[in-house]
């Protein structure tokens, strides 16, 4: 078991330095360079001053002298100043982490909250007029572009209804825990409305398995009620997949994060990854895109390690299977 | 022929009803310059003393923010949109099945590699990385070569190609894993023919089906990464129309004119809910344990 997670984790290791390393030579294909908007900002600089300056900050060497300097200083704890911001990034970037974690918390809570019901509904009844509405409702989930979903929920909740602001964090206009609690609703809203449809997918997926399985008859035979076969022995083995599944989304939820908080206004994260390739700040950038990367490594880690814990037939060996 | 001998079923009726509607959008795209020509607009008009007009005679579904009509631009985005996703789509099918087939053709340590890369490409976080990847700069790649006349539609086809690719490579790897030791295909071996000859000749006609049905799927994941992207203002670049970013500025705009709001996204969602349907119902068909829940879009 130990010896599973050390591996796994070693792989997620290499991952994410080669992530790094793409990441890096993504960000210095972006236009123009730190020194360009020096350049840009002060005419006063010459020519020869900016190749002065990109002597001094190492910008004139190749990319993997400048990456392996840059993966140096990342190491030992420095992230590098953030351009717009004008602070060292882990500053900027840990408030907005939290905000995002907040955020995709309670989404995935609301949405299995809401999935698990339907899903173990929807397997019970394979086939039925129910089965099939939850599952067409599932295909509209799955196919709703999230901005546009947001969009409606505005026009519903903000302009129809005026129930509810259409954005912000309530951080600056707060008036309180309600006040916040009030700006959170619609970006949580269309978060899980957004993940709903596809943890259903899994659940019902994940429920057909044991369902037809032997021990299922054997309860039926038995006489046990079918709540009780459905809750008490068929669904504790359907989580341990659910719960992989469900981790190796991560990666969406997290681009569904990025879409929600741009539309809301949400200081989260996604939006500051997105505000800060557009706005060039390199640093900042880089550090969030692999804080993003960490974040879907650590929970398929997780899942993974949580996957075998659960399921004592999963055997540690590692290698083509 | 599929896998486990001919298997023919019925498609189903959503997934008919939803090649219908796929067809009828095609038609109406097809036909956006003799809709323009017929109402006497350009779908770059612009014309500022008629903004956010309602529907009339002259413009059947109103104007937009600039005074363009929403019509002729929803036919012109639609052609833009299409294009992307057919175009994006065939690319990652391209790549999903040249992966897929190696992977299930050599099986072992190659396979185990090339999952690995397929499950990491799945697990990214996609949408930050896409962001990075249309803000690249094309001078800094290809040396100066500036201007693409389609508003970015080549460099969103590449790079939408490139992460698309992984619902195929999947389909198409489990359909080789089950032919490569069919007696056809050891029959080639021991005819000495090369590897590459066996793939293309004797495995890939046998999985023709999970390609097509893993494409259907892809053109719908496509169509929403680029409505996303260009939503954001990273893809498709204005003047050129998409449906994506027709609703970049009409978050603005929900207050006066929801309708520019909800029209360019109802038909993100139908195509792209047509193209699941579609692709669920060709899986039923082609393997009908596979249906249902068995895979997922975006």
């Amino acid at each position: 078991m130990l010896r599973f997670a050390v591996h796994r984790g070693l792989q997620a290791l290499i991952v994410l330095a080669a992530m790094s390393f793409v990441v890096y030579a993504l960000i210095g294909l972006m236009p123009g360079d730190p020194i360009d908007i020096l350049l840009s900002g002060n005419p006063e600089m010459t020519s020869a001053d900016a190749e002065r300056l990109r002597a001094l900050y190492g910008l004139d060497q190749p990319l993997v002298v400048r990456y392996l300097a840059w993966a140096g200083n990342a190491l030992a704890g420095d992230f590098g100043f953030s351009r717009v911001h004008a602070v060292p990034v882990e500053q900027i970037l840990l408030p907005r982490l939290v905000n995002t974690l907040l955020l995709i918390g309670a989404a995935v809570v609301l949405a299995l909250a809401i999935a698990v019901p339907l899903g173990v509904l929807a397997a019970a009844r394979a086939g039925s007029r129910l089965d099939t509405a939850i599952n067409l409702a599932c295909f509209a989930g799955v196919s709703i572009p999230p901005f546009w979903l947001a969009l409606l929920l505005i026009m519903l909740f903000a302009v129809a209804l005026g129930w509810l602001p259409a954005g912000g964090t309530g951080a600056l206009e707060a008036t309180g825990l309600w006040d916040q609690a009030r700006h959170l609703v619609l970006p949580v809203a269309t978060l899980t409305l957004a993940s709903v449809a596809t943890y259903t997918r899994h659940v019902r997926a994940a429920m057909r398995q044991e369902l037809a399985q032997d021990y299922m008859r054997t309860a039926a035979a038995k006489g046990t009620a079918r709540p009780r076969a459905l809750w008490r022995h068929a669904w504790p083995n359907a989580t341990a997949p659910l719960i992989t599944l469900v981790a190796l989304d991560f990666g969406a939820l997290f681009s569904g994060a990025l879409v929600t908080e741009t539309m809301f206004g949400y200081l989260g994260m996604g939006r500051l990854i997105y505000d800060s390739v557009l706005g060039n700040d390199f640093n900042l950038a880089l550090i969030g895109l692999l804080l993003a990367t960490v974040m879907t490594l650590l929970a398929n880690l997780a899942a993974d390690i949580a996957y075998a814990a659960a399921d004592p037939r999963v055997t540690y060996r590692t290698g083509p299977g | 022929m599929t896998t486990g001998g001919p298997r023919r079923r019925h498609l189903g009726l959503p997934a008919a009803i939803a090649a219908a509607v796929l067809a009828g959008l095609a038609v109406a795209a097809a036909a956006a310059p003799l809709v323009a020509a017929l109402l006497g607009h350009d779908p770059a008009g612009v014309d500022l003393l008629n903004r956010a007009a309602p529907p009339s005679p002259a413009h059947p579904l109103g104007t937009d923010e600039l005074g363009r009509d929403l019509l002729v631009r929803l036919l012109y985005g639609g052609r833009v949109s299409l294009t992307v996703a057919v175009a994006a789509a065939a690319g990652a099918a391209l790549i999903g099945t040249v992966i897929g087939l190696a992977a299930g053709y050599f099986a072992g340590r190659t396979d185990a590699a090339l999952m690995r890369v397929t499950d990491a490409v799945i697990a990214l976080p996609l949408l930050p990385l896409l962001i990075v990847l249309s803000a690249v700069d094309p001078a800094k790649v290809w040396g100066g070569l500036e201007g693409d006349p389609g508003g970015g539609l080549g460099r969103i086809i590449l790079i939408v190609a490139l992460v698309g690719w992984t619902t195929v490579a999947r389909l198409v790897r489990a359909a080789t894993l089950s032919v490569r030791q069919r007696d056809y295909v050891r029959a080639a071996r021991a005819l000495g023919t090369g590897h590459l000859a066996i793939m293309v000749r004797h495995i890939l006609p046998n999985v023709a089906s999970p390609v097509i049905v893993a494409t259907t799927l892809a053109v719908g994941q496509v169509i929403l990464l680029e409505s996303v992207l260009s939503f954001l203002g990273v893809g498709i670049q204005p003047p050129a129309a998409s449906w994506g970013n027709m609703l970049t500025n009409a978050q603005e705009l929900i207050w006066t004119a929801p309708r520019l709001a909800v029209m360019p996204g109802a038909l993100i969602f139908v195509t792209v809910i047509a193209c699941n349907l579609l692709g669920d119902g060709l899986l039923n068909a082609y393997d009908p344990r596979l249906g249902g829940n068995a895979r997922r879009p975006a």
